[in-house]
């Protein structure tokens, strides 16, 4: 794939550039999902379910925290984290919509009609918030990964997933900046803020070999997705600058088992799930 | 922090006896005097009355408490909401009444009392807050209730202040209101939904409307017989309106949207009176708006604990942020 990536496909025009070159962003002209729903475009079985691990990840952290907004240490973060998980929240429906084009189902359909071992998000996603210091360890993590794979993914082959990922790009590169400045902030602050953060990094650690886990989807996959391992020495670069800088040690511990992409999660996702689909699944059938 | 940088200034408690008027201080009055009766605006570093700047501290902080605490009863619904978007609108909505919280406190720092000292002052239980969060969110239908009658009679209240001759409060107001008035088309929206839904859909909103009603219709305050600071802060051009002019405009607003809706207002009294040109309302339980204010409704201990919590668990984030920014400036000085 280049850069200058050519596709026949004008159908996405109207959006701008970030959806027809898929290499740019064009702020203001951003494709929303309510625009994906009305659209005909129907991914390949392999892209949806690709969609749907790319949506879940989204999708279960921006519930996570969404239970920040009015618990936050200072208004602005109160502020900052809500509008991150409105932006994660985005990306979800727009992944989800575009799964739900193939697998017959709404947004809502995937998102509070599934049991949960239909979901596909990682363990990372669905950790409790912890401390503030969890919360931000977590989000760096999430944040430096989710960079560098929209980075790469406003090159797929399949028009509509690099559309989506190039206005998730713009948006997950503030959460990077955002949980960079507050990890090096809490990393070199007071010493209780060291400990804290230290422990938290220590916490979240062992899920982050599950994001570059590999199975047999991404040789199906080809062009329209990334295969994570290729994300990984760049990962591990950016994440131990910034480590480093915040005078924290990159810790080293056991990864946990993972499976979150074959629908085994832990233990919390039942209780996150149980929240959100409450109001829905005693109303079968209605509309809000 | 800003609050090193600005004046001290009396706040409530703290006042220090009014010393002889100097020349200074009479030219100031003079001056105020005449931009109150030219309807101008005064600005932060103009002369002004010490009461004024009292009047408007007091007013401008328990406007953004009120934002911060009303955060709580639909915060309570995001992890809840049930739909995809309708979560995100929410969000979207709860985050403006903080960004609502920061444009106020600092409209409030402008007359010198910094928005630490504001927030210990809510924290402390000495800072008043709108009474009507007080009230449990117990249903998604809430969401529509708050939104249309809560926000609805916020507006109410609010434009006007567009014009307060304070500026910089005008002027926060002008911005807030635009939000608000998003809000309130969100909630008209939910309820709408709900009331073309299912029986039960239907019957919650319903609920929600008859359990927010007498509440949202209190948000004006005490009748004007009993409203005993009105009176100089419609001399001072803050407040333009009365509140039972407002309540009166409020009235008949809803009555109208609520045929839409296809719900009933909870009134057995409400109706429009030709002779006088005004909507006749049911008599309100002050005893219970009293109460709720004295800390007495369902949720006040709730809501305080929340904010509480909030603020301590965050204090060793706050420390680390301090902790750093000294430690940078350090870095700077030594370079």
């Amino acid at each position: 794939m280049t850069a200058t990536h050519a596709s026949p496909d004008h159908s996405l025009d109207s959006f701008g550039d970030a959806a027809a070159s898929a290499t740019r962003v064009t702020p203001g002209n951003a494709l929303r999902p309510e625009d994906i729903a009305v659209r005909p475009d129907k991914p390949s079985d392999d892209v949806a379910e690709y969609a749907l691990r790319l949506g879940d990840d989204s999708l279960i952290l921006a519930q996570r925290l969404s239970h920040w907004i009015s618990r936050g240490p200072e208004l602005e973060e109160d502020i900052a984290l809500g509008n991150i998980a409105l932006d994660l929240l985005g990306h979800a429906r727009s992944f989800l919509i575009y799964a739900g084009h193939t697998l017959g189902r709404s947004e809502d359909d995937l998102a509070y009609w599934r049991e949960e071992e239909e979901f596909r998000s990682a363990w990372l996603f669905e950790q409790p918030n912890g401390d503030f210091g969890v919360t931000i360890a977590r989000q760096l993590i999430v944040s430096i990964y989710q960079h560098l794979l929209y980075s790469r993914l406003v090159n797929s082959s399949d028009t509509m997933i690099a559309a989506i990922s190039a206005k998730a790009l713009k948006e997950v590169d503030y959460h990077r900046d955002h949980a960079t400045q507050w990890t090096l902030r809490l990393g070199d602050g007071t010493e209780e803020s060291h400990e804290r953060m230290q422990a938290a990094l220590e916490f979240v650690w062992p899920y982050v070999d599950e994001l570059f886990d590999e199975d047999a989807l991404f040789e199906r996959l080809g062009d329209a997705g990334v295969r994570p391992s290729t994300l990984r020495e760049q990962f591990d670069a950016e994440i131990a600058a910034v480590i480093d800088e915040a005078t924290l040690s990159l810790p080293a511990l056991p990864r946990a088992m993972g499976g979150g992409r074959r629908g085994l999660h832990t233990e919390h996702l039942g209780y996150l799930l149980a929240e959100m689909q409450v109001l829905a699944r005693k109303h079968p059938g209605a509309t809000w | 922090m800003a609050a090193a940088k600005l004046q001290p200034v009396p706040t409530a408690g703290n006042e220090a006896p009014a010393p002889e008027r100097s020349a200074e201080d009479i030219a100031g009055q003079a001056y105020f005097d005449r931009i109150i009766a030219e309807d101008s605006r005064i600005e932060p570093k103009d002369w002004m009355p010490a009461a004024y700047r009292k009047t408007l501290v007091r007013q401008i902080s328990q406007h953004a408490h009120s934002e911060i605490i009303g955060m709580q009863p639909e915060a309570n619904w995001i992890t809840r909401a049930p739909s995809l978007k309708r979560k995100a609108i929410l969000m979207a909505k709860v985050q403006d009444e903080a960004g609502h919280g920061l444009y106020l406190y600092s409209a409030a720092e402008t007359l010198g009392t910094p928005r630490d000292v504001l927030n210990q002052q809510l924290l402390d239980g000495k800072a008043k807050y709108s009474s009507i969060f007080n009230y449990p969110a117990r249903s998604w239908a809430d969401m529509g209730a708050i939104g249309w009658l809560v926000d609805g009679a916020a507006i109410a209240n609010q434009v006007p202040l567009c014009r307060a001759s304070y500026g910089p409060y005008g002027r926060a107001m002008v911005r807030i209101c635009k939000e608000e008035s998003f809000h309130q088309r969100q909630g008209f929206e939910i309820l709408l939904e709900l009331s073309h839904g299912t029986p039960e859909q239907k019957q919650m909103a319903q609920d929600a409307v008859d359990r927010f009603y007498a509440p949202a219709l209190m948000m004006f305050g005490p009748p004007d017989d009993d409203s005993p600071n009105s009176k100089q802060s419609m001399a001072w051009n803050i407040k333009r309106f009365s509140n039972d002019e407002l309540r009166q405009r409020f009235v008949g607003m809803i009555v109208e949207q609520a045929k839409v809706l296809g719900l009933t207002l909870p009134d057995p009294e409400l109706r429009f009176d030709e002779e006088t040109g005004q909507w006749i309302h049911m008599e309100l339980d002050w005893q219970e708006f009293k109460d709720v204010i004295a800390g007495r409704g369902p949720c006040n201990a709730q809501r305080m604990a929340r904010r509480r919590e909030a603020h301590e668990d965050g204090t060793w984030v706050r420390e680390a942020a301090r902790a750093y920014a000294e430690k940078q400036l350090k870095k700077v000085g030594a370079a």
